[in-house]
């Protein structure tokens, strides 16, 4: 079965069974490695993934229930050479030891700003609550999303 | 000039034949086991440099540390340089990637070996430009003379073979003063990657043909496979024993058969656990192997107080947040691996005992996976890669762990009983310490035993027993004694560890080691010791330290923190901790600031530390705050809770690690000594913070919690 949807502002099918985890889709179907898999029970936040704009774990999310919706992964951020804010803000603060969360934590983040331009800190680590990271990288990455609000806002960090 | 050195394959002099004066120098770090200087870098034509090491990247940022110590080395661009992950069939062997010593091990070899790199080219290009070797310097690779013009440049000579030669040992790199990238905040040369998402972790590689596969574990630790249930369509079984895997075109299918197999295998079962209440007697009663590594006897004062002291650490899961991968591919040739393992040598070795294949036929390479923090299922996975490989040759397969197998069958941190008792005069001073410790050993890592640590070695339909966790030696900073030997000074001092050689639960390393509950339990009783005394516990630390770094460190955190503003607040505390990891590493001092409410919650940490030489300050800064951060984890939520069959905390529910609302605001400094040898960083906060948790619930609450985690239940039965 062929189902259809928007990825990263592109049309695409994929020729999968539609009960596939869109983590796998992503990954297997289409080669796009940025969403991690961690738990498949929605308890670690690798995944995380925009549906239509909200962030949800996509290693439960199946694709039937992606059709005809519109899906951003962390590749859908940004590029080495037009990276989102949050990319660039990461790396200035160098957020991150092995980065296995980071690519869910961003995504997250993401969501957070179009919600929220002007964010606390405590909105951030809320916004952050859902994602796991073990390497303890959790103050960089929070002044990291701090700084990108900013630089998104147009305020100098 | 290489002609003038042994040949590349000679064994170095040996000192009992040409007398001591002759003998070579030991070469530094990992060098002196792997002279070669080809194995350790590259240079090529088209102008980069790539160096080599058997060092891998653990999520620690070593490669980035070990490229600017080689740019600075060679006087080459931090940018022309790339770092190789390392594969058995090529790579220096540098033994494990733990125990915070990649910069110690692999980084001082790498500096050496990039001066010994420098020095022969200069020399070569010296004697053929005629240009005194005295007057050539080196700009980003090139070779100037005095009137500016190029003579020569590594690249050109990348072909020549100038480091085909056992490296030489007389050479000087440059003085601290010299370095212009290493002591700098050079930006990790991961992260990139990992910030867009790029394919970059092991989980992320894919080969032609590549199937997948999941395993279906036991239900429980001693069960038996009985009876196997058909394949789901679309699948594959491989057993052995019971040893049972599911192998698919796709990870999906293979996720999927692997729930519908394991609901329909059918396994005998029994319980094999003991109950958890029961854990410390069980230690104590052994049979245990009993180590002394301290027996000073004291002076025979008698004391005029004894305090005694009990500490428990439950048993802790790795709980990388990717879960453990392998890619294995079987051929007539043999067999290939791609692991995240810390030590791939040592994995060939137990992976051709497991699966009697001489272990020249296994090649495996090192790439990336998720943050470690030890000794985790990395090596196991693999072999179940290898067993379902072997069962589909020529075709790679894939296996990644599902969450239950990684919270519930890698490896634990070992759980462990500890006991003070320390004898002191009127005013305090220690008279004599007395320090026990009991539990499984810290070191269950291929390469150590006769039969192979790989878990699926033991579910074979031939099994191969599991062998009991050992303790490293105290010379190598000990395991369940690591950092029993108190810094402080005392008259009588005896230091006992007794390995316990029953092991229900597989034990090895996991970060900073026996640290965590030494460290713990020692500067939990100094402060009692303090306070017993009428004594700042701050200063009483002081009165019994000798080495003025320990001393600094300590003195250092306590400006940083400074007093609380506004004074102590209801329910708010504060508990200060020191440790040298390992009595010969970084040392550190922490201040931790908590407020307890129905639960304890840590509000901030301020830690100094020295660690000699730091190579990379951002760098090295993180790996101390992430450390300290899973330190509040730890001391906060973590212990592996089981019945009589089988570990229950398989689950993120179950095993809950510290969430972004929970972590305190980190201050990190750094000593400057840029002349003093590099001491690792990562795992040198973890028994500081933890202790240094336990005096601040002291000085809120007034009680001393003595058993980890520290969560209401433990610190309701503390207050009795
Ligand atoms: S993999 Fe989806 S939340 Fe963990
Ligand atoms: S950086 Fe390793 S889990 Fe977050």
């Amino acid at each position: 079965m062929t189902v259809a949807f928007e990825l990263n502002g592109a049309p695409v099918m994929l020729d999968l069974p539609p009960e596939t985890p869109l983590v796998h889709a992503l990954r297997d179907g289409l080669g796009l490695f940025g969403t991690r898999w961690g738990c498949g029970a929605e308890a670690c936040g690798a995944c995380m993934v925009l549906l239509d704009g909200q962030p949800v774990p996509s290693c439960t999310l199946v694709l039937d229930a992606v059709a005809g919706r519109r899906v951003r992964s962390v590749e859908g951020l940004g590029t080495p050479t037009a990276p989102h804010p949050l990319q660039t803000a990461f790396l200035e603060e160098q957020a991150g030891q092995c980065g296995y969360c980071l690519s869910g934590i961003l995504v997250s983040a993401a969501a957070l700003l179009e919600r929220i331009p002007d964010p606390d800190e405590t909105a951030v680590r809320t916004a952050l609550d859902g994602n796991l990271c073990r390497c303890g990288a959790h103050n960089r990455i929070i002044r990291a999303v701090l700084r990108a609000a900013a630089s998104m806002r147009g305020v100098p960090a | 000039m290489s002609s003038a050195r042994p040949a590349p394959d000679a064994a170095p002099p040996r000192s009992a034949d040409v007398g001591p004066p002759s003998a070579p120098p030991r070469l530094p770090g990992s060098l002196e086991a792997n002279r070669r200087l080809s194995q350790w870098l590259r240079l090529l034509p088209e102008g980069r440099v790539v160096v080599t090491p058997g060092k891998v990247e653990i999520g620690q940022g070593i490669l980035t540390a070990l490229a600017q110590i080689a740019a600075d080395e060679l006087d080459v661009d931090f940018a022309r340089i790339s770092v190789e992950a390392a594969a058995t069939d090529h790579s220096p062997n540098e033994g494990v990637t733990s125990g915070s010593r990649s910069v110690q091990d692999s980084g001082l070899a790498v500096r050496h070996a990039c001066a010994a790199a420098r020095a022969i080219h200069l020399g070569v290009v010296a004697q053929r430009s005629g240009v005194p070797l005295e007057s050539l310097r080196v700009e980003d690779g090139t070779f100037i003379g005095p009137d500016g013009r190029a003579v020569g440049s590594y690249w050109r000579e990348a072909a020549s073979g100038l480091l085909e030669c056992d490296t030489p040992h007389d050479v000087a790199p440059k003085p601290a003063a010299a370095r212009r990238v290493a002591g700098t905040a050079a930006p990790r040369l991961d992260l990139p990657d990992k910030v867009f998402g790029a394919p970059r972790f092991l989980h992320d590689m894919r080969l032609p043909g590549m199937m997948f596969a999941r395993i279906i574990r036991p239900p429980s630790r001693e069960a038996r496979l009985e009876a196997l249930p058909e394949a789901p369509a679309g699948a594959r079984l491989v057993v052995d024993g019971s040893f049972l895997a599911v192998v698919c075109a796709t990870e999906a299918e293979a996720a999927g058969a692997a729930t519908r197999v394991a609901a329909r295998a059918r396994w005998a079962e029994r319980d094999t656990l003991p109950p958890a209440p029961e854990l410390a007697d069980r230690f104590r009663a052994g049979p245990v192997e009993t180590t002394p590594i301290a027996d000073r006897p004291g002076a025979g004062a008698a004391p005029a107080r004894t305090l005694r002291a009990t500490f428990f650490r439950p048993y802790m899961a790795h709980a990388s947040i990717g879960t453990c991968c392998a890619v294995a591919r079987w051929s007539e040739a043999g067999l290939e691996v791609w692991s995240h393992s810390q030590s791939i040598f040592a994995l060939r070795r137990d992976l051709g005992l497991a699966l009697r294949l001489p272990a020249e036929r296994i090649v495996v390479h090192h790439r990336e996976g998720a943050g470690c923090y030890g000794h985790n299922g990395a090596d196991d996975v693999a072999l179940d890669a290898a067993l379902v490989a072997r069962a589909t040759p020529g075709r790679p397969v894939r296996v990644q762990w599902s969450r239950e197998d990684e919270l519930g069958w890698a490896p634990f941190g070992a759980a462990n009983l500890v006991t003070v008792e320390a004898e002191v005069a009127e005013d305090g001073t220690l008279l004599s310490w007395t320090h026990d410790i009991y539990g499984n050993g810290h070191l269950s890592r291929p390469g150590f035993s006769e039969t192979p640590s790989l878990l699926a070695a033991s579910h074979l339909a031939v099994p191969f027993p599991a062998p009991v966790a050992l303790n490293p030696a105290p010379a190598g900073g000990g395991g369940a004694d690591r950092n029993a030997m108190p810094a402080y000074r005392t008259g009588g001092l005896s230091v006992r560890v007794h390995r316990w050689l029953e092991m229900p639960l597989r034990t090895s390393s996991f970060r900073a080691l026996g640290a965590m509950a030494n460290v713990l339990a020692i500067e939990s009783v100094m402060d009692e010791l303090a306070l017993a005394a009428g004594r700042d516990p701050v200063a009483y630390r002081l009165a019994h330290l000798d080495d003025p770094r320990a001393r600094a460190v300590i003195e250092a955190v306590v400006a940083m923190a400074g007093p609380p503003p506004g004074g102590r607040g209801e329910g708010v505390g504060r508990g200060l901790a020191f440790a040298r990891y390992k009595g010969s590493g970084a040392w550190c001092a922490v201040v931790a600031e908590v407020e307890a409410e129905e639960r304890v919650r840590v509000r901030r940490l301020w830690i100094a530390a020295d660690a000699g030489e730091v190579v990379n300050p951002e760098g090295a800064a993180h790996q101390i705050e992430g450390g300290a951060v899973q330190a509040v984890s730890i001391a906060l939520k973590e212990e592996v809770t089981f019945d009589g069959r089988g570990v229950t905390s398989n689950s993120w529910d179950t095993y809950p690690i510290l969430r972004f609302s929970e972590v305190p605001a980190v201050s990190v400094q750094l000593l400057p000594r840029p002349e003093a040898p590099p001491l690792g960083t990562g795992e040198c906060a973890t028994g500081p913070t933890v202790a240094a948790i336990s005096n601040a619930i002291h000085d809120a609450l007034g009680v001393r919690v003595r058993t980890l985690p520290f969560t209401p239940d433990n610190i309701a039965q503390a207050m009795g």
